[in-house]
């Protein structure tokens, strides 16, 4: 009786079988052949070379048989276009039947059917559909239209759909004007620019009606379009939320988080002072804690929007940590985002409770949930001042026992805890030095042994301890290596007497058996530091460090008013920007969230009634483990060279950028800004009127201002330094960018580097995280010369030839590119067949190289000889042809 | 919008696919299983999960994961919602929600999911209207079809599609006129060691049985409305007359629904109907273990505590159980060690214990965690919240229904702490 018999299959005549069934006389039969192969097609069997004989079928009164024999066009007509047009036939009869079932059926089906061939024949009765009598044609219509647009959008623009649609948003019955929306809104996602839905107050006012008497999926699509809509003023902003709140108890969650949405929005336009937006913000944190009470998915979809909620706006939701509190029996993935909330809502106020879950959190079986409720009593230390010795005693509690991620872990929040609060806990230092031999995650090792280092004077066996970290020094992870190369540093200034062998050791490792850059450089630094001058060495190293600041990984502000703009999404699931993960959705403008028009002139700008204002206020420290925790660990102090840098830190780059002389090459980043804090530097040198120019831009990409930029040129093989200081005066704003000339020239202290072309160049700049930069880049310039006679003076084996390979240009063009770059052909002659360029250049520091540039027609191979009497900048001027003829 | 739906069950099948706009490959769900190895529990399969092309958002129920794959931004809300009920749906129509169910009914199914969706927008989702398109299958009526030739599929359009009042069909008739209402209550709390109440708060619902005659009006209210302050209504509840006077005013669906939902948070006084009393110790050193945990009920109104059921999952270091108890049955398992002892009703004069010993493996540290005892019980004629009804009126029509309320309050996410 069951439907599972049409999976029992008999044998390889299946097909066969089916075949003869379909075209079998009787009406009955066919129906359940027709259902044979429906079933076969869900369990993904390929059924489509019937297709001639089901649409056989489809001519038929019986609407059971109609819908199945729809059900199998859908999925095949794309393998079988040719075929499907058969079809259309019928679509179009049934597109004029009485009954409005069967016309919507039909129109819905032909939209379905994904063929280019079809659509043509379809324009003609979707027309119809869209002007139906029926609205339940009209509805289904819509959806069409949508469907046709995914196919073929240029044809849907031209036969005027669009237009229709929009005419559907005013019509009379609410779920088409909710269809209407819907498709309008898949529409618009394709098309970024185009302004499809026209937000007016009375369209407006059409889509506050028909929310209140459409079905739930479409009060969703209403609600999100709704959000997409500025209000004028204030009034306005009120009276649509004033509609949207009862939303805010209906039983789909999906509409109540759309309808949060749109209350987020317009709260921005609220006055802050005015009743309703204290009664509003009142309203909102019911709904919100009821969607916590609904099944583990959406309550994880909600709590990843509650972390955006309560990161913009914590009130709402003070009061509530208890429904946070995770049950025992919660999906990980549940209970790791109400972890995270519970610390955002943390307060002196409820502290005593949250930290009595975490301990009881610490204690459970599901290791990632026990590290982050860990991680978390950290952050409560850090957060709530008043907290924190009970936090850290909990902590102490856990290290107890001994149970060995729990004690990594808490270690490692310690770190932090000591650095907030100097010179409080050190008393616990003992129990953790206790637990040295179990650590063996690099986060952990490395937090130890820079507790280790930090009160080396306070650890009676420091050197020891260090020492045994130093036996396997090669196979720690470059963070372990790192801070164990500052830590002995520190104790070496310390105590000095004891611990010269150990520095010694320490800074040959890092030296020379180290293939790691960062680690050379900074082995190089303390070593430097140490050999010329202790004193500075001890300023630098044991420097105060600053505060790290109170919040951890919040959302950055813009970032986070744009997810604001985007609750309800997938962009909230993940804190991401739309664009940043969505398909197809480059163009998507950014979405803002409104900024209150302020009517009244109180003097206040209106950047600072809006989200922006806060900016300055926030500190934000990132998360551990990625490449700032280094240069937090530097401990470099503040040097003479950078006087108009108070205590800073300094970081090293190296950064391998070819540049050619003079020419006008792109932009390159110099300096990423996830490098440096924020700060971004891109750059490129330039020769304007025979005076060199460091070209940079600097881009603010953090939260706070910057101020006080220094740059420092180290000694170099050229002698380049600058002429001026930097020429920047104003704080340079977040988000700002600054494009600055540096003239340069060369009379500067030469120091031969290796390689040649390394130059070393400071960035300093003054900001509250205080981030300090150095780059390495390599340099080269050239000047106009005649061709000296001078190539045979200069002694044969000073000849160096080099190939530049798959070149496609003519001699002209050679010449043409390199006389841009200030490389000047001085002489060109023919021999056999092959142009031969001679060419000459001029280094700033006096050096000549004499080039021959052998081209040989249809050889895309050409041949460079160097001659030079310092043969080692060969090499380099090779490079620069290389560059420059291929860019 | 929606793109597709693939039904995997336990073992990992995909059984049954569904696409609405161009066919994804059954490939895209690797995904999914990679996420599904990953997880220590079936339950903890993450339900949005990004794919290079998709999203696969899922849930699962009844053993069954229903995976739905969007291609756009598309609220995942909307997409759990909807999944939810496609299950609600067939549950509705096969009785059960299972995959032999499922496969029994598989040309139904796909009309339904057909009817349900329409290129990724929701068409039909209610029920009544369903019902009026798909009729719903019975022996009785596959057996009439097979000898008439008729179908199970509607040929006209559902009369309440299109109406005010989609959520009710016109010309519904009956001879016993009958509106039921249960207001069923469930207590979700923490309990610490010590016995104090970390969190308690209360989810209540409405479930209605409505069987009345025509289009009738109705109204319902409460002694103390001022409880409910945060609400979720079913689309027939006039929102207005409820912000105005705390009246229910509603035309009701016809048949079983839910008229409403409401949470009462933990900033309000919550009884706690259950206390429990534990003495749960590992020695250190010893491979023998104590446990001894008696329950009994408070501030319950007289009421009985019926259907006591108490589960545990014990540290992994116990290897067995030698258990006594007072009344009732138990049972644990030494694989999973799961603890279950259904207690059956307690009586206040003679409190059910569990007592005995537990024998942990020899040698081994004692356990870092404390077992986490779940309870569930429920107990008749009373709303915990102290919700009650006063009046239920009907309007519109003549007949004089009958009338019956029913509480019930039940133990939810139950959690006492050791």
């Amino acid at each position: 009786m069951t439907d599972s018999k049409y999976f029992t299959t008999n044998k390889k005549g299946e097909i066969f079988e089916l075949k003869a069934e379909l075209n079998n006389e009787k009406k009955e039969k066919r129906k359940e052949a027709v259902k044979k192969v429906i079933a076969a097609m869900t369990v993904g069997k390929d059924v489509s070379s019937l297709f001639p004989d089901v649409v056989n079928c489809m001519q038929t009164d019986n609407l059971e048989l109609k819908k199945l024999v729809y059900l199998y066009l859908m999925n095949y007509a794309k393998n079988q276009p040719d075929m499907a047009i058969m079809a259309v036939n019928s679509f179009v009869k049934d597109c004029e039947d009485p009954n409005p079932l069967i016309r919507a059926l039909a129109v819905r089906t032909m939209g379905c059917i994904r063929v280019d061939k079809i659509t043509e024949y379809l324009c003609e009765p979707l027309r119809k559909c869209l002007k139906d009598e029926d609205p339940y044609v009209r509805k289904t219509a819509a959806v069409c239209v949508a469907k046709l647009h995914d196919i073929n959008a240029q044809m849907v623009e031209d036969q005027g759909f669009l237009d229709s649609l929009r005419d559907l948003i005013a019509d009379s019955n609410p779920m088409v004007v909710a269809n209407a929306v819907a498709a309008l809104s898949e529409i618009s996602e394709s098309h970024p620019n185009s302004n499809l839905l026209d937000l007016n107050p009375q369209n407006i006012n059409k889509l506050l009606t028909a929310l209140n008497e459409c079905t739930e999926w479409g009060q969703i699509f209403i609600l999100d379009c709704l959000s997409n809509y500025n209000p004028k003023d204030e009034r306005e902003a009120q009276s649509i939320c004033e509609r949207v709140t009862p939303r805010l108890s209906h039983a789909n969650s999906a509409v109540v988080l759309s309808a949060v949405k749109v209350l987020m929005k317009f709260l921005e336009l609220l006055p802050k002072d005015s009743d309703y937006y204290n009664t509003l913000l009142k309203k909102l944190s019911p709904p919100l804690v009821t969607l916590l009470s609904g099944e583990p998915e959406v309550q994880y979809v909600a709590l990843r929007n509650i972390n955006l909620i309560v990161q913009k706006r914590p009130e709402i939701l003070k009061q509530e940590i208890k429904v946070f509190f995770v049950k025992y029996n919660d999906p990980i993935y549940v209970k790791l985002e109400k972890l995270d909330i519970m610390i955002r809502l943390a307060s002196q106020a409820n502290i005593a409770q949250v930290l009595a879950e975490l301990k009881e959190y610490a204690t459970e079986v599901d290791v990632d949930f026990v590290r982050k409720a860990v991680r978390a009593i950290g952050r409560c230390a850090i957060k709530v001042e008043q907290s924190a010795e009970r936090c850290v005693s909990t902590l102490l509690d856990l290290i107890q026992t001994k149970v060995n991620y729990v004690v990594q872990e808490a270690i490692v929040v310690i770190r932090d805890i000591f650095r907030k609060y100097p010179n409080k806990y050190e008393s616990i230092i003992a129990t953790l030095c206790e637990n040295l031999d179990s650590l063996d995650e690099p986060d952990a090792r490395a937090a130890m042994i820079w507790i280790v280092g930090e009160y080396a004077e306070r650890i009676d066996n420091a050197d020891e301890l260090l020492e045994s970290f130093l036996e396997g020094f090669h196979d720690e992870s470059t963070q372990v290596q790192l801070t164990l190369l500052t830590a002995i540093v520190k104790l070496f200034l310390k105590k000095p007497s004891e611990t010269q062998e150990l520095v010694q050791q320490v800074l040959s490792l890092a030296t020379q058996d180290s293939d790691n850059p960062d680690l050379r450089d900074r082995g190089y630094i303390y070593w430097r530091l140490l050999s010329t001058d202790p004193v500075t060495a001890k300023e630098v190293v044991l420097s105060e460090k600053p505060l790290i600041s109170e919040e951890t990984d919040l959302i950055e502000p813009t970032l986070l008013d744009e997810l604001i703009c985007h609750i309800g999404s997938l962009a909230s699931v993940y804190h991401k920007p739309p664009n940043a993960f969505v398909e197809g959705s480059h163009g998507i403008h950014r979405k803002h969230l409104p900024v209150q028009h302020s009517s009244i002139d109180t003097g206040e700008s209106p950047v600072s009634s809006g989200p922006a204002a806060n900016i300055e206020q926030t500190h934000v420290i990132p998360s551990q483990g990625d490449l700032l925790g280094d240069l937090l660990n530097l401990d470099l102090g503040p040097r003479s060279t950078c006087p108009r840098c108070p205590p800073c830190r300094w970081g090293l780059w190296t950064l391998t950028v070819l540049i050619a002389c003079n020419s006008v090459l792109l932009l390159q980043v110099w300096l990423p800004a996830v490098k440096a804090k924020g700060l971004e530097i891109s750059g490129t040198f330039t020769r304007r009127q025979g005076q060199m120019y460091m070209d940079m831009t600097f881009t603010n990409k953090a939260l706070q201002h910057m101020t006080d930029f220094a740059v420092q040129f180290n000694k170099n093989s050229f002698g380049v330094i600058p002429t001026s200081p930097l020429p920047v005066h104003t704080p340079l704003m977040p988000n700002q960018n600054i494009e600055l000339s540096l003239p340069l020239n060369t009379i500067g202290p030469v120091m031969k580097m290796d390689p040649l072309n390394n130059l070393q160049v400071h960035t300093a700049h003054e900001t509250k995280s205080k981030a300090v930069i150095l780059t390495f880049f390599p340099i080269y310039f050239s000047e106009r010369q005649v061709f000296l006679a001078t190539w045979k003076d200069i002694p044969n084996e000073n000849e160096l030839q080099y190939q530049i390979k798959e070149c496609h240009l003519n001699a002209d063009t050679v010449s043409g590119k390199l006389q841009n770059s200030n490389i000047y052909t001085i002489a060109k002659r023919n021999v056999e067949g092959q142009d031969m360029l001679y060419q000459s250049l001029k280094l700033t520091n006096g050096i000549w190289i004499l080039a021959e540039l052998r081209i040989q027609p249809g050889n895309p191979n050409y041949t460079l000889s160097l001659k030079c009497r310092a043969p080692e900048v060969s090499q380099y001027i090779y490079q620069t042809y290389d560059s420059i003829l291929k860019t | 919008m929606i793109h597709s739906l693939f039904l995997i069950n336990a073992s990992g099948d995909i059984f049954l696919e569904k696409h609405w706009k161009s066919v994804v490959s059954r490939s895209v769900c690797d995904y999914f299983f990679e996420a599904q190895e990953r997880a220590s529990e079936p339950e903890n399969v993450p339900p949005v999960i990004p794919t290079p092309h998709h999203y696969l958002i899922s849930v699962l129920r009844h053993r069954i994961y229903f995976v739905a794959v969007i291609q756009s931004e598309v609220p995942p809300l909307f997409v759990i919602e909807f999944l939810h009920r496609v299950v609600d749906t067939f549950q509705d129509y096969f009785g059960v929600c299972t995959e032999a169910a499922i496969k029994d009914n598989v040309v139904v199914v796909y009309e339904l999911l057909e009817e349900m969706l329409d290129n990724g927008f929701p068409l039909a989702t209610e029920s009544n209207i369903l019902k009026e398109l798909i009729k719903p299958p019975t022996i009785l009526r596959t057996m009439v079809n097979t000898i008439t030739g008729s179908t199970n599929v509607g040929e006209q359009l559902p009369t309440g599609q299109l109406s005010v009042v989609p959520w009710r069909r016109t010309g519904v008739k009956y001879t016993n006129n009958e509106a039921y209402f249960d207001v069923v209550e469930e207590i979700d709390a923490i309990i610490d060691k010590s016995g104090s109440t970390i969190t308690a708060e209360i989810q209540g619902v409405i479930d209605a049985c409505v069987k009345l005659t025509g289009m009738p009006d109705l109204t319902l209210s409460f002694m103390n409305p001022r409880l409910l302050d945060d609400v979720s209504f079913h689309p027939c509840v006039r929102f207005k007359r409820w912000e105005a006077e705390r009246i229910l005013s509603f035309i009701p669906p016809d048949g079983n629904f839910r008229l409403l939902s409401y949470h009462v948070s933990s900033q309000n006084l919550v009884a706690i109907p259950v206390y429990v009393k534990h003495n749960i110790t590992f020695r250190e050193g010893s491979s023998q273990g104590r446990f001894d945990l008696t329950l009994g009920p408070k501030q319950t109104m007289g009421k009985a505590v019926e259907s006591v059921l108490v589960s545990s999952q014990l540290p992994r270091g116990v290897l067995n159980v030698n258990l006594n108890p007072s009344q009732g049955t138990y049972t644990f398992d030494p694989v999973t060690k799961l603890l279950s002892w259904d207690v059956g009703k307690i009586n206040p004069q003679k409190l059910p214990s569990l007592k005995g010993s537990m024998s942990l493996q020899a040698g081994a540290s004692k356990p870092d965690e404390n077992p986490t005892f779940n309870i569930q019980f429920k107990i008749q004629q009373m709303a915990i919240s102290g919700l009650k009804v006063n009046r239920l009126d009907m309007y519109g029509e003549k007949y004089k229904p009958f009338k019956g309320i029913k509480y019930m309050t039940k133990a939810g996410k139950f959690q006492v702490r050791t």
